[in-house]
């Protein structure tokens, strides 16, 4: 059991307030997923050109600074350093292959959660309260924000193995679920020189997927991908910059609820997460069905 | 009918926790009408009470709603999550909004009544109740229903009653597909008798008794045959 959260915010005004609104959906649902926290969260400001690595250290003892000065010196490009907690974010415009290479050569303590020019990502073990006030998230704004609460069932419980994963550029994904054929899929995407940072049968997921848009489809043609290739269990919440998407299995076994306002579109695993958004009773609020993609575009 | 000089007892989410709210119903005499305020979602409301109870929940309400009650009639003024009335003795539980999956999960007794629309697997393994759903119904509903009475007054979708046993299922609207091992059949002058009763008491008028369509088992499923062609 995990819980899955979604805000696609419609009304610009409520873009400072992201946080705010995000947070208590989790919140409640740590019931379904004590043990690890995340949320990718979109913002405005992206610069097409200046790419957001969002990091976690392994371990004790990572120098930010002298990792970011590093990297700044090995691609002869300016790196701006933000240090969140443990964790931080590192700002460039060098090109994005050599950073993430670059980042592992100079210091084998660094993973990189997610990046792209308009998604960060905030993952920890813990429960939703710890870790989203471990990051300040009840304060931060964007436009766009998904989430997860995790009940490891197949892997293990570290910042790495939970959710969101972010795999390609600004394309961020959380699951509910397990799949079932997640290893036949990860040895056909190794073959084809996919790279997994982990054992997690989400993360194939997420690879999945970045590598069906890579070969040209979008979003909601991914998932159809998904549908066809994965077998298991499973509610699925994808975002770009421009799109997020749910697709739940044939059966429909793991739970949804959408909520569509003038204001924005919510989804979380239970309606209870819905509960204390602004203006809820007025919301439409539906079930998605099975094997079909609902997917919204900005 | 409660009478009109008495009080309601009110019992609210914002104050009590859920193990406490039905401890609290536990305690209250036959008869007595409770309201539970601000539900907000919450799971396992007014679940295991075996006394005539009338309970109003107010608000939207969350999964296993009623579930294990034998004899209180309880009213959820929104929708409910997953499994309302799962494994229902006796008594009543009305929805006045729209109904998750498995609503009347495995439910033995009582009457459930959907005054929207319910998704997925509705009386899901049903073992003697009724449940009524004035809209639609999503997939997989009646699936393996042992006994008892389906009624869905809007359309219903994929493999309804699939490896249906003894409980029958009627729809007003129309029906995606039928599943394994069910099948349609003419409605006898009882089943027309049994839906007129049905339809007064949950209200339901939109539902003509005499133009539904009833689904049954076909009885090739009924008794496990590994060498049944794979049709399970």
């Amino acid at each position: 059991m995990c819980g899955i959260v979604g805000m696609r915010l419609k009304n610009p005004e409520l873009e400072r307030r992201l946080g705010e609104l995000v947070v208590p959906m989790l919140d409640v649902l740590s019931s379904r997923g004590p043990d690890s926290t995340g949320v990718a969260i979109y913002g405005r400001e992206a610069d097409p050109d200046l790419t957001k690595y969002s990091l976690v250290a392994h371990g004790d003892g990572l120098d930010w600074q002298r990792l970011a000065s590093g990297i700044a010196e090995h691609l002869g490009k300016p790196v701006e350093l933000r240090q969140r907690g443990p964790d931080a974010v590192l700002a460039t415009r060098a090109d994005p292959d050599a950073v993430i290479r670059s980042l592992g050569e100079l210091d084998p303590k660094v993973r990189l959660a997610g990046f792209g020019s308009s998604v960060e990502v905030f993952k920890d073990v813990g429960s939703a309260g710890e870790v989203c006030e471990r990051f300040g998230i009840p304060k931060m704004a964007g436009y766009q924000a998904i989430g997860h609460t995790r009940m490891a069932t197949e892997s293990a419980v570290t910042t790495e193995h939970s959710h969101p994963f972010v795999v390609a550029r600004d394309l961020a994904l959380v699951h509910n679920g397990t799949f079932s054929n997640y290893a036949s899929i990860r040895r056909r995407l190794s073959a084809e020189g996919v790279r997994f940072e982990t054992d997690n049968d989400s993360e194939v997921a997420a690879r999945y997927i970045a590598s069906e848009m890579r070969r040209g489809l979008d979003l909601s043609d991914a998932l159809r991908s998904v549908l066809k290739t994965f077998d298991g269990f499973y509610t699925l919440l994808v975002a770009t910059p421009t799109a997020i998407a749910v697709v739940r299995d044939s059966f429909a076994c793991k739970p949804m609820v959408v909520a569509e306002t003038e204001d924005y579109v919510a989804m979380g695993s239970e309606y209870v997460a819905l509960g204390d958004l602004p203006f809820i009773e007025k919301a439409a609020v539906f079930e998605p069905e099975p094997e079909e993609i609902y997917s919204w575009q900005i | 009918m409660a009478d009109l000089t008495e009080t309601v007892r009110e019992l609210s989410c914002a104050e009590l926790s859920v193990r406490e709210i039905n401890a609290a119903l536990r305690e209250l005499p036959d008869g007595t009408h409770v309201r539970i305020a601000e539900p907000r979602g919450h799971h396992n409301l007014a679940v295991g009470l075996r006394r005539r109870l009338d309970v109003t929940i107010a608000g939207n309400a969350g999964y296993f709603i009623g579930g294990l009650c034998d004899g209180p009639d309880i009213t959820v003024e929104g929708f409910v999550g997953w499994s309302v009335g799962e494994n229902l003795m006796s008594g009543t539980i009305r929805v006045r909004g729209n109904a998750s999956e498995c609503a009347a999960a495995s439910a033995h007794g009582g009457l459930v009544v959907i005054e929207g629309d319910a998704s997925s697997r509705v009386g899901i393994s049903l073992k003697g109740g009724t449940v009524a759903v004035a809209g639609n119904v999503g997939h997989m509903s009646g699936f393996m229903a042992q006994a008892g009475i389906i009624l869905v007054g809007g359309d219903a979708g994929e493999s309804l009653g699939d490896s249906l046993y003894e409980a029958v299922i009627y729809v007003g609207g129309k029906i995606r597909s039928l599943g394994s091992d069910a099948k349609t059949e003419e409605l006898t002058p009882e089943d027309v008798a049994r839906l007129h009763r049905i339809v007064k008491v949950t209200g339901f008028s939109h539902i003509s008794p005499g133009d539904v369509t009833k689904v049954v088992s076909a009885k090739h499923l009924y008794h496990f045959d590994a060498l049944k062609d794979q049709k399970y």
